[in-house]
């Protein structure tokens, strides 16, 4: 992008107009995986995911529908192997239910030598009463355990993939190698080592059909790449040395050309093994929002747990005494199980669903930043715009037919590959001009020294399209330009360019002779569809979107109004942008943004939210705390959505599961001391059968209802642009009147089986 | 009928606080947000040798607090052992070592719990120089701690929270001294006594004698409720004709405790620059306590049990110049505020109508709470609240700008965690060790069975949450219930103060994140209900098991 600040009317339009032209001999900025032509563009962003079911899945990874029978089943050997005690202490909530599973078996073993289960609160109760509950509380913890397992299971079939990918390969380590006179290393000795021995700073060679042995950046060369192990895209890219897209990836294969890269990771710490340990949740560090709700469940269970040790020696005083399996069946139903089983699955499954989308991050951190994000800066191009300028009209000067314009403009531009020259074609034919597929006469193609395209006819005319200050020098080569058409093109120009767009100017000259200018060609960068939308969504959501261009301030002032962003950053450079970025920080936003250059790195260092493309620098992807394999910048949106979806899973649980509460007191209470006062059974709302039969029913309940949430934990919940104020509603009137009600249906429900057993 | 009356009165109530909490909230703010020192405090401050303009960091404004109450404790407890020497004593003996203990903590801790009969165990100088100075320092405590926590809401980017001497300096003379003048001048006026006549001899009609206790009592009368003290100078505390000679005093009383809890979110809402935000949560203690008055009165008026219904209506206990209603506002209302007043005995209610007041201390006295305790308690239920809901909101919980990461929540979470502990613990120690059961039961505990065990829980209830109030039926001047429940009253005060400074001080050193229309709004009603969900969810349901022992199963049977 075009960062100097120039006068506009001489060579702004030029700046852009040459840009964009390098950029389509080298093919699409965003490289295979972003089609910009203008022709397929029409019909909306190819890369935008329309929603979570349209949302580009990875070939390796397992969709959401993955959970059922089969899946728990697969799960059933790890959720076991988690039961070890070491392993289950970082869970309290569920290391409380396991310690009181175990006491509960302790005591029903040895009831037949104490001669039958105890009584309690007065009651007697059936013999196979305190099984049953340790049966209970061990299914407790293990669909926990599930809960996990399931979560990590899906990364597993990723991660076996990926690690095919780090096979040990062979890699030709260049001796000495000598950047300054060898630059190929065509003439370095070469020595076979294998891909494993590699560390930073080695330089090897890569031939067609080998795989890159290691990260690294192209030092010299030009090569095809396979990137499918990595990204699930089957196109190859075009890797090259120098400049934003010298950057490979180990494991990915050279397809044609030769390249010598520069290791730039150590063993054991390259992306594939950063992916591998991401995707299996190894690398799982909790988040600050998950310890700090970690921190509220597990002091929310100390309060139970004072409550269930002190409820026997005041009840020793008034009433007869709980046994102790009623006891740990109380505490279990109070403390907040149903979270505490699923909240590791939860963050997991989070970090999945970015993963499905082809999006690294490299800590969970980013992804719940993601969910607090206030401002989002945008690149203009690839991102707000599809990249290329398309021409939307044609103004003749005056005294100039409008067909004479529109042939001549489309004529010079039938032998113009870029996307502008073929927009112009296309504009014209839509204007119902006629001309010859294969023009006769020689194509003239754009260099950068004349900064004009354009076609010599045979009869010797010539006609020339580009920027004003090109075209008109070229015109005056025969003679002035009379000063009022000067000032009629400047006008045009200028009309243009404060609308936003480039103006091509579109000139002929005779074989000999003063020539004429005809007209303006109006090239308007081409706003995706449904960005508006997408910003107002932003906008209700509490995000800023602010645009950052190279262009100059009124042009982007024009885009940012057609597009519909809060806010737009003209003539930037890679400093402005960090100047931004804290601005914004120090008024206490978070910021995310998306980058692949080198000097993108900064910025994308001190964003909350850094998303690197994959297709960009190492120096980017290691800045960022994310990484896009689709290298697709509107994917920014998404990742907030998912980091807001994690958020809300957890919450709508939390509040599910302290709700629940309220019925498992109406359960529990009176069945535990209804023996010695009678009066108690008006608590009994739910008109449960009997006092076992009661406890047993609200600890099934409590059980199954962390299986029947496996699914809401592992898809997360529904999320929907709003304000936070709707959202709040609507989810305190699901999770929260429903996690009152639900319970006392549910424990109803089993009850009404339960009571079938003989004795309770 | 009795209803109707009910109804005005609550009315009324609701009128006068509203016209009077806007008003008295803004002259809050003003005292504490003022950078003007008078004549009188500059001098004031030079003498203690306190920088006025130096601002404290969270752990040194914790010291100034402990520090300050440390002194307080020590010098009621001299004041009462030393009692014999000193003037106006009215001939009684220095107060013995374990009540001693107990009322010098009770006090310092604006608990005012009294296991004693204060006119037959205190002469006037403990009382006016000990207790009634206490009555005065230990609300401006409260009010100091809660300010802080505002502080900590308003504040960007600073270690500091103010500065604890003036805090306190300034709610003692510039809000509760000249308040307390005009209430007791008003209360003088609806026939409270005032005088150092000592103990009075009269003849009456029948022709026996009686002892009439006089004393300096409007005086102490104003700050007890003003305050949320609570402590009497009778030991019937306001049923005493000399404390509460009328249905109207009875219910200018019930204004005064009420006035500063319900004005102070006005005063928190002025200080973080948004009154919409006081308002929620002057609604939420609205709610509560509108909740507590309708259903004790409700249960009273009702009249269940044996008792009551053969005598037509539940009067035991119960002053016929305030009749059922109002004792019910009134008690619903002590324990609401961390008053601890009565013009009704508690112990004497229905078992469910005894069980409301319970529930109220139960929540953590937010409804409307202490004098600042009550501000402070609700803040942090605030924050828990906030957690939550941010969280159902997709972004990391914020309140008023400020994030509520893993440091506030621990601080949050064990201040809900510490008052159920201490309750929960006390009343089963009380039970589960031997020596100590067998005193309660043969000494303290007066009706044996469900109702003495809620005496219990009650005690214990009310110290922890430093109310005072008790279920009277209950002899709490024995070695045990002296010590434990000064500890409970000593825990329960200042192990949440140190929470909520601590939390006030890693709020203060955040920065604001501005508010957006992703933010959770925290002025709207919808906030409100979770906020009394969460109140009644997370604090009052902890102890359904030991209502459902105690009261419930009364009530129930």
């Amino acid at each position: 992008m075009s960062t100097e600040t120039k006068s506009r009317w001489s060579s702004s339009d030029e700046g852009a107009y040459r840009d964009q032209a390098a950029s389509d001999v080298t093919g699409s900025r965003y490289g295979a995986s972003a089609p910009t032509r203008p022709a397929e563009g029409g019909a909306g962003a190819p890369t935008r995911p329309t929603d979570d079911a349209g949302a580009p899945t990875r070939s390796t990874g397992t969709g959401a529908s993955a959970f059922g029978p089969r899946a728990l089943w697969a799960a059933l050997p790890g959720a076991l192997r988690k039961l070890d005690p070491r392993a289950m202490v970082r869970n309290p909530v569920m290391f409380i239910v396991e310690i009181g599973a175990l006491l509960t078996t302790a005591i029903a073993l040895a009831e037949p030598i104490l001669g039958g289960p105890e009584a309690s609160g007065g009651t007697e109760v059936p013999w196979s009463f305190t099984w049953a509950i340790a049966l209970w509380l061990w299914a407790t913890v293990i669909f926990a355990n599930l809960a996990e397992s399931v979560a990590e299971g899906r990364g597993k079939a990723q991660a076996d993939s990926l690690r095919q990918t780090r096979t040990a390969t062979t890699a030709h380590l260049v001796r000495g190698y000598d950047p300054l006179h060898d630059a190929a290393a065509s003439a370095s000795l070469l020595e076979d080592v294998p891909s494993s021995d590699l560390t930073l700073g080695d330089v090897v060679v890569v031939s067609a059909g080998e795989l890159i042995p290691g990260d690294g950046d192209i030092v010299a060369g030009i090569a095809s790449v396979d990137e499918s192990a990595i990204t699930g895209e089957s196109a190859p890219v075009v890797r090259e040395s120098g400049g934003d897209r010298s950057a490979v990836t180990g494991g990915t294969r050279v397809l044609s050309d030769r390249i010598v890269v520069r290791i730039t990771s150590k063993p054991g710490e390259t992306f594939v093994d950063r992916m591998i340990a991401l995707v299996e949740g190894a690398a799982r560090q909790k988040t600050p929002n998950e310890i700090a709700l970690n921190i509220l469940l597990a002091s929310l269970s100390i309060v139970f747990v004072v409550v269930a040790l002190t409820l026997n020696p005041i009840a020793s005083y008034a009433a007869a005494p709980a046994s102790v399996p009623v006891l740990i069946a109380l505490l279990v139903c109070l403390i907040p199980t149903t979270i505490g089983a699923l909240l590791s699955a939860i963050g997991i499954a989070g970090m999945d669903r970015l993963v499905q989308r082809n999006v690294l991050a490299m800590s969970g951190r980013a992804v719940e930043a993601a969910g607090d994000v206030t401002t989002l800066l945008l690149d203009k191009t690839g991102t707000i715009t599809y990249g290329n300028r398309r021409a939307t009209e044609f103004v003749a000067l005056d005294g100039v037919e409008a067909r004479e314009l529109v042939e001549a403009a489309a004529l010079a531009s039938l032998a113009d590959p870029t996307p502008e020259g073929a927009s112009i074609v296309e504009l014209a034919a839509a204007r119902g001009t006629r001309y010859p597929t294969a023009p006769a006469g020689e194509p003239v193609p754009f260099t950068a020294q004349t900064r004009m395209s354009g076609l010599d006819l045979p009869d010797g005319s010539r006609i020339r399209k580009g920027a004003g200050s090109a075209v008109i020098a070229w015109i005056e080569e025969e003679g002035r330009m009379a000063s009022s058409l000067l000032d009629e093109l400047t006008a045009r120009v200028e009309e243009i360019s404060n609308a936003g767009g480039t103006p091509l100017v579109v000139a002929e000259r005779p074989a000999s002779g003063p020539g004429r200018v005809l007209g303006v060609v109006h090239l308007k960068d081409v706003v995706k569809d449904g960005l508006p939308a997408r910003f107002a969504e932003l906008r209700a959501m509490g995000i800023r979107t602010v645009m950052i261009t190279g262009d100059n301030p009124l042009t982007a002032a024009a885009i940012a109004k057609e597009a519909g962003v809060d806010d737009f950053l003209a003539e930037a450079t890679p400093e402005d942008k960090l100047a931004l970025i804290k601005r914004e920080q120090e008024g206490g936003n978070l910021v995310a943004m998306t980058g692949d250059g080198t000097n993108d790195a900064p910025a994308l260092a001190q964003a909350d939210v850094g998303v690197a493309m994959n297709t960009g620098t190492s120096a980017a992807k290691e800045a960022g705390n994310m990484v896009d394999l689709d290298s697709d910048p509107t994917k920014l949106i998404d990742i907030v959505r998912i980091g807001k979806q994690l958020l809300i899973t957890r919450g709508a649980l939390t509040t599910f599961s302290i709700a629940n509460d309220i019925a498992k007191y109406f359960a529990i209470i009176p069945a535990m001391f209804v023996g010695v006062f009678p009066g108690l059974a008006a608590l009994n709302v739910m008109g449960l059968h009997s006092p076992a039969s009661a406890v047993l029913s609200a600890i099934i309940f409590n059980a199954l209802v962390i299986i029947a949430l496996i699914p809401l934990a592992l898809r997360g919940v529904k999320y929907r642009p709003l304000g936070a104020s709707k959202i709040l509603g609507r989810n305190l009137l699901v999770y929260g009147l429903g996690g009152v009600v639900v319970p006392f249906i549910g424990i109803w429900l089993i009850d009404l089986v339960v009571r079938l057993i003989p004795g309770f | 009928m009795e209803v109707w009356f009910g109804i005005a009165q609550v009315a009324i109530l609701v009128v006068v606080l509203a016209l009077v909490h806007r008003p008295l909230g803004d002259w809050m703010a003003r005292v504490f947000t003022s950078a003007h020192d008078t004549r009188v405090e500059r001098g004031l401050y030079r003498v203690v040798g306190v920088d006025p303009r130096a601002e404290q960091t969270w752990t040194v404004y914790l010291r100034s607090v402990l520090v300050f109450s440390a002194v307080g404790v020590l010098a009621l407890y001299l004041l009462q052992r030393t009692q014999q020497f000193l003037p106006y004593a009215l001939g009684l003996p220095a107060v013995p070592e374990g009540l001693a203990f107990n009322t010098a903590i009770s006090f310092v801790t604006n608990t005012n719990w009294q296991s004693y009969s204060p006119e037959l165990t205190m002469g006037y100088t403990v009382q006016l120089a000990g207790l009634m100075v206490q009555n005065f320092v230990s609300a401006a405590v409260g009010l100091a701690v809660a300010v802080a926590l505002v502080r900590g809401f308003a504040r960007r980017r600073t270690g500091t929270l103010g500065n604890f001497w003036v805090d306190v300096n300034r709610a003692v003379w510039r809000l509760l001294l000249p308040l307390s003048i005009v209430s007791a001048l008003v209360l003088l006026a609806g026939g409270v006594v005032q005088n150092f006549a000592g103990f009075t001899e009269v003849t009456t009609i029948a022709g026996q004698t009686q002892t009439i206790p006089g004393g300096p009592v409007a005086s102490q009368e104003a700050i007890k409720l003003l305050g949320t003290n609570g402590g009497g100078f009778y030991n019937v505390n306001s049923a005493h004709p000399f404390e509460d000679p009328t249905a109207w005093t009875s219910l200018v009383e019930v204004v005064l405790l009420l006035v500063i809890p319900f004005s102070l979110p006005r005063t928190f809402g002025r200080m973080v620059g948004d009154v919409r935000q006081g308002y929620v949560i002057l609604g939420v203690m609205g709610v509560l306590w509108i909740a507590g008055v309708a259903a004790t009165m409700a249960f009273e008026l009702q009249g269940a049990g044996t008792a009551p219904e053969l005598a037509g209506g539940a009067l035991e206990g119960k002053e016929a110049r305030f009749g059922i209603p109002l004792s019910a506002i009134f008690a619903a209302s002590t324990t609401g505020t961390s008053t601890g007043a009565v013009n009704a005995m508690h112990d004497s209610f229905t078992a469910f109508g005894g069980m409301v007041p319970l529930i109220n201390m139960m929540l953590g006295e937010v409804a409307p709470g202490g004098v600042g305790s009550g501000l402070y308690g609700i803040l942090v239920l605030a924050v828990i609240a906030v957690f939550i809901a941010g969280l159902l909101v997709g972004r990391t919980p914020e309140y008023l700008g400020k994030k509520i990461g893993p440091r506030e929540i621990k601080l949050a979470s064990l201040y809900i965690l510490v008052t159920p502990a201490i309750v929960l613990a006390g009343t089963a120690l009380s039970f589960a060790i031997p020596g100590v059961r067998a005193d309660v039961e043969s000494t303290s505990i007066w009706n044996p069975g469900v109702h003495g065990l809620s005496e219990v829980v009650y005690a214990f209830t009310s110290a922890a949450n430093n109310n005072g109030s008790a279920f009277a039926g209950l002899t709490a001047n024995t070695p045990w219930f002296n010590t434990a429940l000064g500890v409970a009253m000593l825990l329960g005060r200042f192990l949440p103060i140190v929470l909520v400074l601590a939390l006030a001080g890693s709020l203060a050193k955040q920065d604001a994140v501005p508010a957006t229309a992703g933010t959770l709004p925290t002025h709207r009603p919808l906030y409100a209900g979770l906020l009394t969900g969460v109140a009644v969810i997370v604090t009052a349901l902890t102890y359904f098991p030991v209502l459902a022992l105690g009261p419930l199963a009364e009530g129930l049977s």
